[in-house]
């Protein structure tokens, strides 16, 4: 590597999805080595230091998680395949962390038939078109923000295209897992400025990472 | 949808440029426009407005990227989305009869239109160059050479660009993966989308065999200087892979011989828009911006669409990007005031048009002779202010900061003032 530009290689600010995928990024983090407390999510800062590992974590709501790192006011961030295919955003994605595993599905009622107009609650309004639209569908996309699974049960929806985890919610409401569409896992991504001008560490971090991840299956 | 624009909004993705920042831009465009004229490059200028079915369709936007209009006689028409379509557009028909090669650079605007992409500006300016009708390595690295020097000259202090070139990823596909075009296509995709996770369960998906899946695995981390070209000339036995690697190999050479190798990264896996970029494509990257500030590369195929068949090369600097980018300027100059009553009107604009004519930026304006006041007259509200020790009042609209140079006037500050009431105006008339 040229080293004419070495001066760039300073904190790596490090967008982090607050959360249940927090918890799992941290430890893979720490198993690679890196020098981060296990009690950095309970303070109530968005900012924090994490020195020892020369980075800065920027605490983030899951879904903007990419939007900072394209803007590039975090250079490299962990977020779900199933928001970067949503958000749809021009970022470098860099490396599948393997974490929070679930899957995108079609959900509906045991007795679904094909109707005339049909309607698809989702949180996720983009990946649900693109969905159908590749199938030849044309159906009716309606966002919502939560608790997915009403929509079949009181007639908002014929289905619902939401992630699955363990199924559990599922069976408890009736409902069964029609089509699975994607896998889906954390992913680490980059911004498309810092990736060159933060080589050496994003790269350096990437090949932890990956080492880890190789070991731990 | 959208409801009725209120008087303040204007379209998404279009901008107000204020005196300050008009004055940092045209410094930056105007050093930039001068280095380009330094390495012998003639600057032109082009329509807002061409053809859809000649620049719209050669340009290298997406068609539903193009801002798309009627003419009074139904014919479409495109707001320019870049310069070098109308750029080669000219060189096969007004330019036709010069011989190549032919530097040509520009400033203007472009129009992109831009769905929910936040950040991205439907009209930005652009500063660049083509370097029509040399196809060599010394061209490439003129090129890339000069967009350094470019960077350089607008004031951006830490900045890197990457190079890379087509021909080396289509060569070693086609060496690897022989025949199996949509393979090689979905591949190239997940590079040009930047999915590197993609792109390896791609290769997984693929069932090659292990060295192979690890070779083209391997091409991720095909990022460096110089010894990168001898690593990828390892790779491969194909005929285009082995060509382009040698081509960026010279162009490494000569941008070391500029001196400025120390800027460069070469990454084999930037390729930039196939349907478009013929050879060696690069992006330069600034710290602490977001998005880049330069893209260029070889786009060999463009000419012949405008009949007049050439290779061609060259780069756009993004100025609009580059002005989020450079510190505050020094204070710009402080402008002069000078204030006149009827009878010194006629010597007040003479002084005027003299200074103006060394370069001071000067304003005039009849006021009352000093000591008048008509109480009836509303007073600016930028005088509004208690009168601190050391202000003097000049005028009832104009008065003398605590510095005892600088005047304050309609709420702005002069560095000068200049009076050229009656008896001043007699007095200087008698010195002139």
């Amino acid at each position: 590597m040229s080293s004419g530009i070495g001066a760039s290689q300073d904190i790596l600010k490090v967008a982090m999805p607050k959360g249940r995928i927090y918890k799992q990024a941290s430890r893979l983090f720490r198993e690679a080595g890196l020098l981060i407390q296990d009690d950095l999510e309970d303070t109530r800062k968005l900012i924090i230091e994490v020195p020892d590992a020369g980075m800065e974590f920027i605490m983030a709501k899951p879904v903007d998680v990419p939007t900072y790192v394209e803007y590039g006011v975090a250079d490299i961030g962990v977020v779900g395949k199933d928001v970067l295919m949503e958000e749809n955003k021009d970022v470098y994605e860099l490396l599948d962390l393997g974490i929070a595993p679930c899957r995108m599905s079609v959900i509906g009622l045991p007795d679904w038939k094909p109707v005339i107009n049909p309607r698809v609650a989702t949180k996720y309004p983009n990946v649900a078109s693109q969905y159908f639209r590749e199938r030849g569908q044309q159906v009716e996309v309606i966002k919502l923000n939560g608790s997915i699974e009403l929509a079949p049960l009181i007639g908002l929806a014929d289905r619902i295209v939401d992630m699955v985890e363990t199924g559990q919610t599922l069976r408890d409401n009736g409902l069964i897992e029609m089509e699975p569409m994607f896998g889906v896992t954390s992913r680490l991504i980059a911004n498309r400025v810092s990736y060159r001008m933060k080589n050496d560490r994003i790269q350096s971090l990437c090949d932890r990472l990956q080492a880890t991840l190789s070991s731990r299956v | 949808m959208m409801s009725k624009p209120k008087v303040f909004e204007k379209p998404v993705g279009v901008k107000d440029y204020l005196p300050l920042a008009v004055t940092k831009l045209r410094q930056i465009e105007r050093s930039v426009l001068t280095c380009m004229e330094g390495w012998g490059y003639e600057q032109i200028i082009t329509p807002t407005l061409e053809y859809y079915d000649t620049v719209g369709v050669a340009s290298s936007t997406s068609d539903q990227r193009l801002f798309k209009l009627l003419n009074n006689r139904g014919t479409t028409l495109v707001l320019r989305s870049d310069m070098t379509a109308p750029i080669a557009r000219v060189v096969a028909s007004l330019l036709r009869s010069r011989e190549f090669p032919l530097r040509l650079s520009y400033h203007a605007s472009v129009f992109r239109a831009f769905e929910n992409e936040a950040g991205r500006d439907a009209e930005f300016f652009q500063a660049g160059v083509e370097l029509v009708g040399d196809s060599s390595a010394e061209a490439d690295a003129e090129v890339i050479a000069l967009a350094i020097a470019s960077l350089q000259a607008a004031g951006v202090k830490r900045f890197r660009i990457a190079v890379g070139h087509v021909g080396f990823l289509n060569g070693l596909l086609e060496e690897l993966l022989p025949g199996r075009e949509s393979d090689q296509s979905k591949l190239k995709d997940y590079l040009l989308n930047r999915d590197h996770v993609g792109y390896r369960d791609e290769l997984k998906r693929l069932g090659l065999r292990e060295c192979v899946q690890r070779e083209l695995e391997g091409l991720l981390r095909l990022r460096g200087g110089r010894e990168i070209c001898e690593q990828a000339i390892e790779l491969s036995t194909n005929e285009t892979a082995r060509q382009s690697v040698g081509h960026l190999r010279q162009i490494w050479d000569a941008l070391e011989a500029y001196g400025v190798s120390a800027h460069v990264l070469i990454d084999l896996t930037m390729i930039g828009d196939f349907s478009y970029y013929t050879g060696m494509t690069f992006e330069g990257y600034a710290s602490d911006l977001g998005f880049p500030v330069v893209a260029g590369g070889r786009y060999d195929n463009l000419l012949q669409q405008f009949g007049r068949s050439a290779p061609a090369t060259g780069f756009a600097i993004k100025t609009t990007r580059v002005l989020e980018l450079v510190g505050e300027e020094s204070e710009p100059q402080r402008r002069i005031l000078i204030g006149y009553n009827n009878a010194g009107r006629r010597l007040a604009f003479a002084e005027a048009n003299r200074l103006r004519e060394s370069g001071a930026k000067v304003v005039t304006a009849l006021l009352e002779a000093p000591g008048v006041h008509h109480g009836d007259e509303p007073v600016t509200s930028g005088d509004r202010q208690p009168a601190a020790a050391g202000v003097e009042q000049i005028d009832r609209k104009v008065r003398r900061l605590p510095d005892g140079e600088s005047v304050s006037y309609g709420g702005q500050v002069y560095g000068v003032f200049l009076p050229f009431f009656e008896e001043e105006a007699a007095e200087k008339g008698a010195a002139l």
